[in-house]
């Protein structure tokens, strides 16, 4: 595997989103030990109810991402509805309403982008379903500075577009199942 | 190359401000950095460096380049539980001050502005106050002062006005005319729009009101600090400060200034000094 430990966990999802992340996220032991920063494309005007749903189901702490606020390991954070959530210079997240990046405010490219900015190829990047082509280019950017790029195998997606853009983008990305990322992360985040 | 581009961004953040006083360095500097990269792209420069060489000799080129770093589109009545909150919680108390000063800090291109002047006056307080809409880009100002918005942003607008509780209907103070419509002068006769930066100035007025959504949020946290503490000093004593709905005073140096007064909708009120 890659020489540098893995030190964060990006995740962007769309259509399909729910089933996907339910798939994965409960699995990952108590003991898991990096930061889960989570994309989900949701309706700006619907309160997010993606936060208290995995509250209920994840042995990891889950909550909605605030600004400026310092990134802990063992957490997931979720990109609150309408706003973009960032990786800052300083490892904090951030939020923005600066214009929807692909249609879609929180993006998955802002997110990755920013991340890989901050962790290098310290930052593990996870393209999930849905039905457009945001996160290609922002798992482009991971795979560009060394981390680790990883797709959900379109075929078994509930919508294989976002995937499928996103190996477009990326040939070399790894493709896995839900079951395979679930493998994958917990070995990245429980080792040590 | 991220690396370099990361010194350059840092060398044109101070260009801009040792030349025309736009002090952009203490703003989040990964929304920074993406804003930039869009400038460099629409504007058609191969590097960062090559942007500032302009910006430098040209001053024509900073309006364009404020165009990216600044404007934020809003919506009016954007967070309708904001403005409900405000009608229910907040104006019952301003309604017992003679003259009422508002300060929308960061008013960009105005939708927040009319939203409060159509509050205000649904409750029978705006001919007893004074807004202060106040920005640091020159372009934004007049766009508010202007107060036209292209009508397919209208449908969203009144959506929002409704959810706020709104008791009139937001078709009585707009003309619609050529795919635009034209909010009512009106709404702007007790506005005043200036320029003000968070950054660099000072107090200016008290202020019974003040709003300021989703600017701070573009700010490191000592910027942030610093805005927080001119709010807590051009607030009259139990004043209201009304931030953006994922801002928050919890990592702020002054928030033992403030007490959470609707606690929600991220509006706090100035304790007794």
């Amino acid at each position: 595997m890659s020489g540098t430990p893995i030190q964060a966990v990006a995740i962007g999802a769309s259509a399909g989103a729910v089933q996907a992340l339910l798939a994965i996220l409960p699995a990952l032991p108590a003991s898991f030990s990096l930061p889960v920063l989570v994309v989900v494309h949701v309706p700006p005007d619907r309160s997010n109810m993606l936060v208290p749903l995995f509250q209920s189901k994840c042995r990891i702490k889950v909550k909605e991402a605030e600004d400026k606020e310092p990134v802990e390991n063992g957490v997931a954070y979720f990109a609150p509805s309408d706003y973009h959530m960032l990786v800052e210079t300083d490892g904090c997240v951030a939020l923005s309403t600066d214009e929807p990046v692909n249609y879609s405010r929180p993006s998955i490219d802002v997110l990755f982008e920013s991340a890989a900015d901050y962790y290098g190829s310290a930052l593990a990047g996870v393209i999930l379903t849905g039905a457009n082509h945001d996160g290609a280019a922002g798992l482009k950017a991971v795979a560009d500075v060394g981390g680790v790029a990883i797709v959900e195998n379109p075929d078994g997606a509930y919508a294989s577009a976002m995937p499928t853009a996103a190996l477009e983008a990326t040939p070399s990305a790894r493709i896995m199942s839900h079951d395979q990322i679930v493998f994958f992360l917990s070995s990245l985040g429980t080792a040590r | 190359m991220s690396e370099i581009e990361d010194l350059e961004i840092q060398l044109l953040l101070e260009a801009l401000f040792q030349r025309y006083h736009y002090d952009f360095r203490h703003y989040a500097r990964a929304s920074i950095k993406r804003r930039l990269i869009q400038a460099r792209l629409h504007l058609g420069f191969a590097t960062i460096s090559a942007m500032q060489d302009r910006v430098l000799h040209d001053a024509s080129m900073l309006p364009r380049l404020l165009d990216f770093l600044t404007v934020q589109v809003s919506e009016m009545f954007r967070d309708p539980t904001y403005f409900k909150a405000l009608r229910e919680k907040v104006l019952p108390h301003l309604r017992t001050y003679p003259s009422l000063k508002i300060w929308i800090a960061g008013s960009s291109t105005g939708e927040e502005v009319y939203s409060l002047a159509i509050l205000f006056k649904e409750e029978g307080l705006y001919d007893r106050t004074i807004f202060y809409a106040t920005d640091i880009n020159p372009e934004a100002l007049a766009a508010a002062e202007a107060g036209v918005y292209t009508i397919d942003r209208i449908r969203k607008f009144t959506e929002n006005h409704q959810k706020s509780g709104g008791k009139s209907s937001l078709s009585d103070y707009y003309t619609a005319a050529y795919g635009r419509a034209a909010f009512d002068k009106s709404l702007r006769d007790r506005v005043v729009f200036s320029d003000h930066s968070l950054v660099t100035d000072a107090v200016f007025a008290e202020m019974h009101l003040i709003s300021c959504r989703n600017v701070m949020i573009y700010f490191d946290r000592p910027l942030q600090d610093r805005a927080i503490g001119l709010f807590r000093d051009s607030l009259t004593r139990k004043g209201f400060l009304g931030l953006g709905s994922k801002e928050s005073l919890r990592f702020s140096s002054h928030a033992g200034a403030f007490t959470d007064f609707v606690p929600g909708e991220k509006i706090y009120q100035r304790r007794e000094p």
